[in-house]
């Protein structure tokens, strides 16, 4: 008990001396903690001044950005989305084309109408014309007033100055048939298409009769339609040679073969060379007068201007053989 | 009796003088041009083969006689027309058309277009047959029949489908149609207008090509001509190009097509009005700008007039459409609309019960669609007192959104006895109309509604009733 008591107080008296040991710890501990967490602290408040200011510098200039955003969008919707002065500009050219265009096409009607009204009063006047040659006979002459030119009237009326104007309609005339333009390509053709009559009987003359005692109507159609008899040198060709050689030419062409000549076999032997003339293997070659012109050289001794007839004119001695007009049929 | 005519004349087409067969040939084509039934008659007494067969080898009286009778016969129904085409005449009346004489020519054009007229298929089988391109052939010879009819052909088989229009268009016809306006022949510049207008209609492609044909301006001089139809077709065609696209319309609004158009309208009465009605209001569907461009070359005007003047309905309507697509874009549109005092038209046509029901449907849908942008409350005000609810709904909506800012407004709302009308309404509460009706009262003091509020006079007596007076 009394250790017990001992021990009490001894505890007790220990826990003082600590208590009073461990105050002054306490107190250091405190105080150093205090200054560490001033020290902490103080790192956080500038951490969040720093934040504040940074914060603070954000809103600015995304204000600023925000105002000059704002700006630009009004700008881009003014000028490329809606650009009202462009539009108030586009109607206005709108209602300038319409009165243009209004006034274009009244002009047009008007035209028109001008271009109608003219058209119709050339028809007027054409048929009022017609109608004034058809009554020319109700013109009014110097013995007898016309219809129009009543003497009550003061002066005459414009229908009466129409007929004095106009020309008479002659009697109604059949309306001209086309021709049919046959291509005649010679003579001969000419009288066999229709284009003479060869009726019998004449065509009606509308004069007087003819007086007098006239041939036989078939003798005289015969002479007019007499057909061509060419003499012989028109019905022959002049380059008949020509022609003829030609002509056989063709044929043979036509019928040969093989193109090549034949050459005689008789010169198979021989196999000398041949020589030529002294004439004609000199380059002086043969003189051409005699072959090729006939004339002199010397132009002061023609006699005249025009150069030699090659072709002649031919005598027509056989082609009036017995078509003559011979005395009593003997041929001459 | 008919069966009898069809086979006497039958023998006389085999006869050995042509005169007879070319007679007989233009007898059967008279009969069958008169009646459907006669025409029956000439297909069901087996001729068509026979003269098919002889087309290919007579001369040119015979073959025009020929083609009379196919003609006549294929213009009364299809079934008549796919007979012809399965007698095989279309091959014969092809090789016609090469034919020399302009008379045989137009006779087997008009024979192919009235049978191509009737549906897609017979016009197939006509392209198919080689048509095509002899027609636009025979558009270009000099003379103006057959130019009339080969138009006319054309703008048959090219009406049915995009792909027969497109090869009518393959073959170069625009061209040479486009040219053919300037022609003074006032049917041949109908038929033109008309192939244009069947080919311009179907995409916008080939309505684009029918554009660069440079058929601008020319085609607005043909709007001032004398002849009705011509005028017709002229606003046909320019409705159909302008329906595809915004570009289109621009184009035609540029070239100053709308004060053209408009005029037009000015000028004629009845049917011939009523594509260009169209057209204004295919213009102004697009966009608003060019709704505001039709709007100032004082479309609604003339457009208001065709409302109220015209007996017919079918009119009255296309002309409410076209009110309604130009007001309905911003308020300035609904005012100029607005300002010209079509809504009452609009509204009685509404409510009458002559009108069709189309009219109905669509003079509605355009008071609607101008009512829900229109600001002009003195074209509103009258609406407060004939209309039936549900367009009063709207009328009252307006009123909520603009009087709240205009204080003139407010006073002229009062004095004019808006105010008054609107508490006599009854609606719902709850509701769309109750919630406008309380808006517009928030706009005013106490006093003044009450003071407009119905019975407001039994009110007050019934406080004279019940004061009394102090006695002192």
């Amino acid at each position: 008990m009394a250790t017990l008591a001992r021990l009490q107080a001894r505890a007790t008296f220990l826990a003082h001396q600590y208590y009073f040991r461990s105050r002054h710890l306490h107190r250091v501990a405190t105080t150093i903690q205090k200054w560490w967490r001033s020290y902490l602290g103080r790192q956080q408040y500038q951490v969040v001044v720093k934040l504040a200011s940074c914060a603070m510098k954000m809103n600015l200039y995304n204000a600023m950005a925000v105002r000059i955003q704002r700006r630009w969008r009004g700008y881009r919707i003014r000028k490329y989305c809606f650009n009202y002065f462009y539009l108030k500009e586009y109607l206005r050219a709108v209602s300038e084309t319409n009165d243009a265009i209004r006034e274009a096409l009244e002009e047009f009607a008007e035209m028109k109408e001008r271009e109608e009204k003219k058209a119709d009063l050339e028809r007027e006047e054409k048929k009022r014309d017609y109608q004034a040659r058809k009554m020319h006979y109700l013109l009014s002459t110097k013995q007898i007033p016309g219809i129009y030119n009543s003497p009550f009237r003061k002066d005459p009326d414009p229908w009466e100055l129409r007929l004095q104007k106009a020309k008479p309609l002659t009697c109604h005339r059949p309306k001209v048939k086309q021709k049919r333009y046959i291509s005649l390509s010679s003579w001969l053709a000419c009288t066999s298409a229709r284009s003479f009559p060869r009726s019998e009987i004449l065509p009606p003359i509308d004069r007087k009769r003819c007086q007098g005692p006239f041939r036989d109507i078939t003798e005289v159609l015969e002479q007019r339609y007499k057909p061509l008899e060419p003499t012989l040198r028109v019905a022959e060709p002049i380059d008949e040679l020509k022609v003829a050689r030609e002509e056989l030419r063709r044929q043979e062409w036509m019928r040969n073969v093989n193109d090549n000549m034949f050459l005689p076999f008789s010169s198979h032997h021989k196999n000398k060379k041949y020589i030529p003339l002294m004439h004609s293997s000199s380059k002086y070659g043969p003189n051409s007068y005699g072959s090729q012109h006939f004339r002199d050289e010397n132009p002061r001794k023609w006699i005249c201007d025009k150069d030699f007839q090659t072709v002649l004119p031919s005598f027509d001695l056989f082609s009036k053989y017995g078509k003559s007009y011979s005395k009593a049929g003997q041929i001459i | 009796m008919l069966f009898g005519v069809m086979s006497l004349l039958r023998p006389l087409l085999l006869d050995v003088v042509p005169t007879i067969q070319q007679t007989a040939a233009l007898a059967l084509g008279r009969l069958a041009n008169y009646n459907n039934d006669l025409a029956e008659a000439v297909v069901k007494g087996d001729i068509l083969p026979q003269l098919v067969y002889s087309l290919a080898e007579q001369n040119r009286f015979y073959k025009k006689a020929a083609a009379f009778v196919l003609r006549a016969v294929g213009k009364h129904s299809p079934q008549l027309a796919q007979a012809i085409v399965d007698c095989g005449a279309l091959d014969t009346l092809v090789i016609c058309l090469e034919d020399f004489d302009p008379g045989v020519k137009e006779a087997a054009a008009w024979a192919l277009g009235y049978i191509a007229r009737h549906n897609a298929e017979l016009s197939q089988a006509v392209v198919d047959a080689g048509a095509v391109p002899l027609l636009v052939l025979c558009i270009q010879e000099p003379e103006i029949a057959l130019k009339r009819v080969a138009a006319s052909a054309l703008s048959d088989i090219s009406k049915h489908s995009p792909e027969l229009a497109q090869t009518v268009v393959d073959v170069g016809a625009i061209a040479h149609l486009a040219q053919m306006i300037l022609n003074p022949d006032s049917k041949l510049k109908h038929q033109v207008l008309s192939a244009l207008s069947q080919i311009a209609k179907h995409s916008v492609d080939l309505a684009e090509m029918v554009v660069e044909a440079e058929i601008f301006p020319v085609v607005l001089t043909c709007l001032k001509d004398k002849d009705e139809y011509v005028k017709k077709n002229a606003s046909t065609l320019i409705r159909e190009i302008a329906k595809h696209t915004p570009e289109l319309s621009q184009l035609i609004v540029n070239a100053g097509g709308v004060a053209a158009v408009i005029d037009c309208i000015g000028s004629c009465k009845g049917n011939i009005r009523l594509p260009g009605i169209m057209m204004l209001g295919y213009v102004a569907a697009h966009s608003e700008n060019l709704a505001m461009a039709v709007i100032i070359s004082k479309g609604v005007p003339q457009l208001s007039v065709c409302l109220s003047e015209e007996p017919e309905d079918h009119i009255k309507a296309a002309a409410a459409w076209a009110l309604g697509q130009i007001g309905r874009h911003t308020p300035e549109h609904a005012r100029a609309v607005a300002v010209t005092n079509t809504l009452p038209v609009l509204l009685s046509l509404y409510m009458s019960t002559e009108s069709s029901e189309d009219l109905q449907v669509k003079s509605k849908k355009a008071i609607k669609n101008i009512l829900q942008k229109c600001t002009y409350l003195p074209a509103l005000e009258p609406f407060l007192y004939d209309a039936p609810p549900n367009i009063l709904k709207h009328v009252v909506g307006q009123f909520s959104k603009v009087l709240p800012h205009d204080s003139k407004a407010r006073r002229l709302f009062v004095t004019s006895g808006g105010l008054k009308k609107i508490q006599e309404i009854k609606a719902e509460p709850e509701s769309l109309l109750q919630e406008y009706i309380n808006s517009i009262n928030n706009c005013y003091p106490e006093e003044i509604v009450r003071y407009y509020s119905p019975g407001y006079s039994d009110t007050l007596l019934q406080r004279v009733d019940s004061y009394q007076p102090i006695t002192n």
